[in-house]
């Protein structure tokens, strides 16, 4: 383990230093973000003026990331790297130490109220604010304003790249808001394991129930089971997503059971590739809202 | 009280009303066969058959996922073949019967692990290992009691010639040509129990709902008839139990019947009728009642 850390950091040293001289060849501005979902806002506002990566790649999950070599390469040539903070990338900081790089970071949540974290979390707020599309807008807001300082010379291009990715931004909040009100007031809440829709639930009014007792992913016991049963059928919930209990069979007998019904797949933390359903973040919100929709609506 | 304890479980829930259903067809079936598994000393062979049969089941499972007839299907042909096979290395070499079928099952095994890999995730091959008693659908119910229906049929043919086989197979050797058909059917009984027990319990515990309760049996009863008697009820006393295990504790209810059985057995050992420690520790007490 210490052996294995010691030539990490070896390789970091010497990759870096590397790199800095080689530097400065291309002509795009090179900016790092920690995920997928920030890498499309930097794409959307820097358009073709940038060159973004992505840390932790589509369908990869941030949260139990651990960074390479090759990530500390990236990011010592990079001028700007995005982070979404709220303690959603903690190694990230460090790695930019590491790194030797000079890059400025910015973090894209800057303004924003987060929200408390449900108990028994490890977080201590909610990271995942980027789930409400007004939150988006700061974020775009944050992302534009660093950009236009680390590269002055196109900063008015970037200003009329996000007026006009904020204008797409205020149509699907528009859209998303119509979809939720097509929904019945009774109907407006789903079962699910996701912790990540905390936002978007506050922001357009579709609550997000937990389930009581079921903690990981084993296998769940008659307990968890008959608890689940008995929490949608008491609260009346119209559709459950539980991703985390992967036995398709026992999803189908809490269904048959509550008279629920099964929901498709949400996505939170990561875009997919460009063949996935959301590969961009606008997609992603329209298929979630579609896929809730889908789901509640009689 | 007792009512919420023992009985609310299953009036309120489906599932658990289902997976006793289930657990009750398992034991009528499996516990006899596990009575001759273990007069005929192959209660291990029971073991490396359920292992012996994952490959199979594997095909199955990932030619058409979680589809029950041919995830059995599949089952019955690779727990056949691993027989047959070793019956065949067993008579024509130097090997013996339990040594050809170790190898067999190990590479069955071995295979049936590769399968599952290839496609699929862990998760996947912890459905086939584990199974799971709390998701019986109604096509699964019925395929097993289809074939809990079929084995007791069977046993019931079989059931003069596999008793004389058990105690003395030398003798139905004499009297009759019945032995080695018998031993076939009965092989063939031992697979289909085992698939059945796969969709409840999962492969490493199918074998569990068999063989335990022979054991317990052994220890109350000197009669075969008397032995299948006391191994089917203590199975289906061991699922009920467990589900309400499983059901107030949170336990996993797979594992939580086979732990029940497994206490069963120990208060069998420690305190049964025949052959029990207890009783022979203090025959002569016993003895004057």
């Amino acid at each position: 383990m210490r052996l294995s850390r010691a030539i990490l950091a070896a390789s970091i040293l010497f990759a870096s230093s590397f790199v800095q001289g080689s530097a400065r060849a291309d002509e795009r501005l090179k900016v790092v973000a920690s995920f997928t979902i920030l890498a499309d806002f930097v794409r959307n506002i820097g358009g073709d003026r940038v060159d973004v990566v992505a840390l932790v790649g589509p369908d990869a999950d941030a949260h139990v990331y651990t960074p390479s070599p090759a990530d500390a390469k990236t990011i010592a040539t990079a001028k700007l790297v995005v982070v979404n903070g709220l303690g959603f990338e903690g190694w990230l900081p460090r790695l930019v130490k590491s790194s030797g790089g000079t890059a400025r970071i910015v973090v894209a949540t800057d303004g924003i109220v987060p929200l408390k974290e449900p108990p028994g979390s490890h977080h201590t707020v909610d990271p995942h604010a980027w789930q409400s599309v007004p939150n988006a807008k700061v974020y775009v807001e944050n992302i534009r304003r660093a950009l236009a300082e680390v590269d002055p010379a196109s900063a008015e291009s970037y200003r009329a790249n996000a007026a006009r990715y904020v204008a797409q931004l205020d149509a699907l909040d528009r859209d998303v808001s119509a979809m939720v009100a097509k929904i019945p007031e009774a109907r407006r809440k789903v079962i699910s394991t996701h912790g990540a829709f905390g936002y978007f639930a506050a922001a357009y009014g579709v609550a997000f129930v937990a389930p009581q007792g079921v903690s990981t992913d084993s296998e769940p016991s008659a307990r968890d089971l008959a608890g689940i049963i008995a929490q949608i059928r008491k609260e009346k919930i119209p559709a459950i997503f539980l991703e985390n209990i992967s036995d398709p069979r026992l999803i189908r007998r809490v269904a048959a059971e509550t008279g629920a019904k099964i929901g498709g797949t949400l996505y939170s933390d990561s875009l997919t590739d460009e063949k996935g359903a959301a590969p961009t973040y606008i997609d992603m919100v329209r298929h979630n809202i579609k896929t809730l929709q889908d789901a509640l609506d009689n | 009280m007792v009512h919420d304890l023992l009985i609310a479980p299953f009036t309120e829930f489906e599932f658990m009303r289902r997976a006793l259903a289930g657990v009750v067809a398992l034991s009528l079936a499996g516990a006899p066969i596990g009575v001759f598994l273990m007069l005929r000393r192959m209660s291990l062979v029971g073991d490396a058959m359920a292992h012996a049969i994952l490959p199979g089941a594997a095909i199955g499972f990932l030619l058409s996922g979680l589809n029950l007839f041919a995830m059995t299907f599949g089952g019955l042909i690779a727990g056949f073949a691993v027989a047959i096979l070793s019956g065949v290395v067993a008579r024509n070499t130097e090997l013996k019967e339990d040594a050809a079928l170790a190898t067999f099952y190990l590479a069955s095994l071995a295979l049936g692990v590769t399968i599952v890999s290839m496609r699929g995730t862990n998760i996947d091959l912890l459905h086939v290992l584990f199974g799971n008693i709390l998701a019986l659908d109604d096509q699964t119910l019925l395929v097993i009691a289809f074939n809990a229906t079929i084995t007791l049929l069977t046993m019931a043919v079989i059931y003069r010639p596999l008793v004389v086989e058990c105690v003395d197979p030398v003798f139905l050797r004499t009297v009759s040509r019945a032995g080695a058909p018998t031993h076939l059917v009965f092989m063939a009984l031992v697979v289909i129990n085992l698939v059945n027990g796969f969709h409840a319990l999962g492969t490493l515990l199918a074998v569990g709902l068999m063989i335990l309760p022979a054991g317990i049996a052994r220890f109350w009863s000197r009669d075969v008839t008397g032995m299948i008697a006391v191994a089917v009820v203590s199975a289906a006393l061991s699922g009920y139990v467990g589900l309400v295990l499983s059901y107030h504790a949170g336990v996993p209810s797979g594992p939580a019947i086979i732990l029940i059985a497994a206490g069963l057995y120990v208060v069998s050992v420690l305190f049964g009728s025949v052959g029990g420690l207890f009783r022979q520790w203090f025959p002569g007490r016993h003895l004057e009642a």
